[in-house]
Order: structure tokens, then sequence, then C-alpha cells
């Protein structure tokens, strides 16, 4: 730190204002009707894969980026190693039987 | 015609208690029969910023298991004659706050008193909802910053949502009461203008109160600010807001310092 560092030191109003307008506009939507639809969302997606492939909660990344005019919700499920073979042996056994 | 006022914030030690002891004196002094009631059942901390710490016999939730009188429990304040302290329990569990035992005891307060001021805990649990709960009014305690805003912003949710006055379909008076504002950092940009925090909340003003070591001393001392140093700057702008509740039309002013010649030329106060 410069003893002249406080000349370029930025005002950091705006940018708290700015922030918190974006958060408020996201929390006032989901806080007062659907609460947790992130939540939600989640557990219905999660559900779905787990009906056809056995997932670890562990190895599941849930990321929400609140943006000013659209979010995104990233999920990302780790797929146990071996599953391909798993399923492709499944096949096999399958053609074998039929 | 009695006004039941909750002063609340969602988050902890913007100045809440200090808010209500001040605007409370300020109140009582203007001749307004008044009495504050603290409602953070286990951390009760209104009766020693009043100074009453030391003359708490009963609390609210002795009245509310019957084993007290609301008279017995309200304790006179000794230098302003129409203003009244209603303690919380220091021991009790806040689950002994029951709704039904608020509403009998606000309505009997309703009688007695002028202005029921709320000083409600921090968060959103049980006793802040208790305390919003049979508010008219509703002052919202913010400071210039992220996570005061943030909770203000919960809070004025929950009053709209939570309240009697909600459930009824009426609409709650809110007013915001910025606390600890320096206007000399929001000038150079470093802090939450006014106007930014109202933008943000979109509810009227009721005061700005200027940070100051004042504040602090009147909690050393259990004295309101409003009474321990009344041409302090924050005692100034409580009193305005206090004004203003009373529905006066008070221009909007950030109280400074009053620098006389004596405090310029010694650098501190004098007297």
């Amino acid at each position: 730190m410069s003893f002249f560092s406080f000349l370029s030191r930025k005002p950091t109003a705006a940018i708290a204002r700015d922030r918190l307008q974006i958060l408020l506009a996201h929390e006032r939507g989901t806080l007062g009707g659907n609460s947790d639809l992130v939540a939600i969302l989640q557990e219905e997606i999660l559900a779905v894969i787990a009906k056809h492939v056995s997932v670890e909660r562990e190895k599941v990344q849930i990321k929400l980026d609140r943006g000013d005019s659209f979010s995104t919700l990233e999920i990302g499920i780790e797929i146990p190693p071996g599953l391909a073979e798993k399923q492709a042996s499944l096949k096999r056994a399958a053609l074998r039987a039929s | 015609m009695s006004k039941v006022l909750v002063v609340t914030s969602g988050k902890g030690g913007v100045g809440k208690t200090t808010s209500t002891a001040a605007l409370g004196a300020a109140l009582a002094k203007a001749g307004k029969n008044v009495v504050v009631v603290d409602f953070d059942v286990g951390l009760r901390n209104l009766d020693i910023v009043m100074g009453a710490e030391r003359r708490v016999v009963f609390d609210m939730i002795n009245v509310i298991q019957g084993d007290a009188k609301l008279s017995q429990a309200l304790i006179r304040d000794k230098r302003v004659e129409t203003l009244s302290i209603l303690p919380a329990s220091q021991t009790r569990d806040k689950d002994a706050l029951t709704s039904e035992g608020v509403e009998k005891i606000i309505a009997e307060l309703r009688e007695k008193f002028d202005w029921v001021i709320c000083d409600s805990p921090a968060g959103i649990e049980r006793g802040a909802t208790l305390a919003m709960h049979h508010a008219d009014v509703a002052v919202i305690v913010t400071n210039p910053e992220v996570s005061s805003v943030r909770d203000s912003d919960r809070i004025i949710g929950l009053l709209d949502s939570k309240t009697e006055r909600a459930a009824k379909g009426e609409r709650i008076e809110k007013h915001l009461l910025l606390t600890r504002y320096d206007p000399v950092r929001a000038a150079r940009g470093d802090m939450l203008k006014t106007e930014d925090v109202l933008e943000i909340l979109s509810i009227p003003l009721l005061g700005i109160i200027p940070e100051s070591p004042e504040v602090l001393r009147a909690s050393n001392l259990g004295t309101p600010v409003v009474l321990s140093n009344p041409d302090a700057a924050p005692s100034r702008a409580y009193a305005d807001a206090a004004r203003r509740l009373m529905g006066e039309q008070v221009p909007m002013t950030v109280p400074g310092e009053k620098t006389g010649f004596l405090t310029k030329l010694f650098g501190r106060r004098v007297a």
C-alpha cells in the first residue's frame, strides 16, 4: 500500500447500491411467492437423475448466479466411474435374454 | 387515540434499543404519555439503556403468567414523568411470550398511554414477529450498509404480510430511521447515501441520525441521548423524528455538531 494509494481509491457506495438492487429484486420475488424455487428445482432434477444413475449427494454441485436481466442455475453431477461399462453389460445381458 | 409503534430492523446492533429510548424520551418530553416495551426476552437491554436496570422487580412474562399486575411491572422514569418502561424477562425462555398474553398486555397499555413503543429483538423469529404484530406504525432502523439494508427489506416484507393490520387488509405505516450516518463519508462516495437507501427500500424517511460519540456516552450513563445532551447532533435528530411521528412537518436535515468559538479554539467540547 503506497502512500498515495488513497488518491486512486474508488468510491464504493455505488457498487453497494447496485449489488443491493439486484439482490433484493430477486429476494422480493422468491421470498414472496415461490419460496425455495432453487431448492425445489434441485430436488426434482436430482430425483429424475437418481432414477437412472446412483448419485452421491456430495458429488453434486449447484451454482446459482443471479444477474440483472436473467439468472443461471448450473447443476454439475459427477457420474460414478465404470457406469458406462455397467450400462454396456446390462445391454448385452438384455440382448442375450431376448 | 393511542398508537402502537414497533422499532425493528432485522439486523442486530443497528440502534433499535437506542432509538426506542431516544424516541420514547423525546415524545414524553413533548408531553405525551409513553411506555417503552422490551420484547427481547432473555437478552433484555432497554432497562440498562434507560438506566432502570436496578429497579426491575416484575417483567412482561410475570404479567403474562399472572404473577404480577401490569401496573406492578411498569417502571416510571425518574427524569421524565410521562415516560414508563415495561422490561422483558431476563431469565425466562422466549416461548413464555404467548400471542394471547402479548395481545392482552398491548390492549391494556393502549388504554393507559398515548404511545406504546415496542423494542423488537433482532432477527425474524417469534419475538420479532410478536413485537410487530399489533403495531399501527413501524420504525425501521437501518444503517447505510449492505447487510442492514437487506435485512430491513426483509422486515418490510414481514410487516406487510405477518401483522394484524396486514391480516385485516390494512396497511401498516412504515418509516425509515437511518442511523449511524456519516455525511462526510457519504459525500465522498464511501457510504450509501440517504437517497440510495430510500430508493432501494422505498418507504418514507423519518429521520437521519448522525454517527456520534454522544450515543455511546448516553448508554454509558443509562440516559436516553435526548435527555443526557439535548443539544447534541443525534439528540436534535431524534427530537425532529419524534415531532414527525406526531404529525408535524419538520424540514429534513442531518444535524451537525455545533462548533462554537471556544470549541474551535480548544479543539474539544469545553462545557
